[in-house]
């Protein structure tokens, strides 16, 4: 064994391409968002068109800069998939159950 | 009892056994994991609030974008840095470790600074946390991402000296994997914060 083992090996290496990629598509996908909030298109389609922007970033920036996308990383995608099943379930049903209420209880509220 | 014989997963990197920082690594990934609840609650609580005023200012009177995308910019470059002091870590480049650790540091300072000077903009206006449940959320859920940051920042202090005074040891090595992880993560929950707050707050 070299003696420059002075890595750990629970997540992926990645190498200067990845960054700069990722920090390149990060920077265009928020230059973008803050375009399309500046503009004054209508709530609806600034909504879609953030989430659709965040998420493309946070793809990138879990691929690029964390090496999520790497062999080696499956627990944790797995474990990262998960999450956003909870995430999905509690952040949405709360906002359902919140938007649920304002509309039945609008004349008190 | 080691051998450069990659028998058991057929992948690039792995050196045939699983030691104790894998596992370790794995455990703050699981960490991480729960923090992502956490900001779920926290956003959640803050999407249901933020119209409620009490008279008080809207995020659309209050949110300045291009200083908000100054700060973005710092946190994203952050992130990046952090990077390269990770393949300098892998390269075994003691010193371009501790210089990219030191940038790393410099640009989250920025960004603390500029969200500091934000929030007593804010107080000093009377528009502090206690003002309405729309600041009382925004307070909490930015506040909260922001101590994760200065911790962070304490972090990278830590492990300069470490780095140091030990050098880059597997130990070193495994500690600086956990705070890139945890270092990237607050960059993708600011994702988040700077769309669902800070833009959608102005539309």
């Amino acid at each position: 064994m070299s003696g420059t083992n002075a890595t750990a090996h629970g997540t992926g290496h990645g190498s200067v391409k990845s960054y700069v990629i990722g920090f390149i598509a990060s920077v265009v996908l928020t230059v973008v968002a803050f375009g399309v909030a500046a503009a004054g298109v209508s709530f609806g389609t600034a909504l879609t068109l953030l989430v659709i922007f965040a998420v493309a970033q946070i793809l990138v920036q879990l691929v690029c800069f964390m090496h999520l996308g790497e062999a080696g990383q499956e627990t944790n995608r797995i474990t990262f998939v998960f999450t956003l099943v909870l995430l999905f379930i509690l952040v949405g049903g709360s906002l359902w159950v919140m938007f649920s209420l304002y509309r039945n209880m609008m004349p008190a509220m | 009892m080691t051998t450069m014989i990659d028998t058991s997963h057929g992948q690039a990197g792995e050196h045939g056994h699983h030691d104790a920082s894998d596992v370790t690594i794995f455990g703050f990934w699981v960490y991480l994991m729960t923090d992502c609840v956490l900001f779920g609650g926290l956003f959640t609580s803050y999407i249901s609030l933020h119209g409620n005023l009490a008279g008080g200012p809207s995020s659309k009177e209050l949110f300045e974008l291009p200083f908000v995308f100054v700060e973005t910019m710092l946190l994203l470059l952050s992130s990046c840095t952090f990077g390269f002091a990770m393949l300098a870590l892998h390269q075994g480049k003691q010193a371009a470790v501790k210089g990219w650790l030191v940038i790393t540091f410099l640009l989250g300072a920025g960004f603390i600074g500029m969200e500091l000077y934000e929030f007593h903009h804010l107080v000093s206006e009377g528009f502090g946390p206690g003002r309405s449940a729309f600041l009382s959320g925004f307070f909490t859920l930015v506040g909260t991402h922001g101590i994760h940051v200065t911790v962070g920042l304490v972090w990278i202090i830590v492990m300069f000296l470490q780095v140091s005074r030990w050098g880059l040891t597997p130990k070193v090595a495994t500690r600086m994997t956990c705070l890139s992880l945890f270092w990237h993560f607050l960059d993708i929950v600011w994702i988040c914060v700077f769309t669902f707050v800070y833009l959608m707050g102005t539309i």
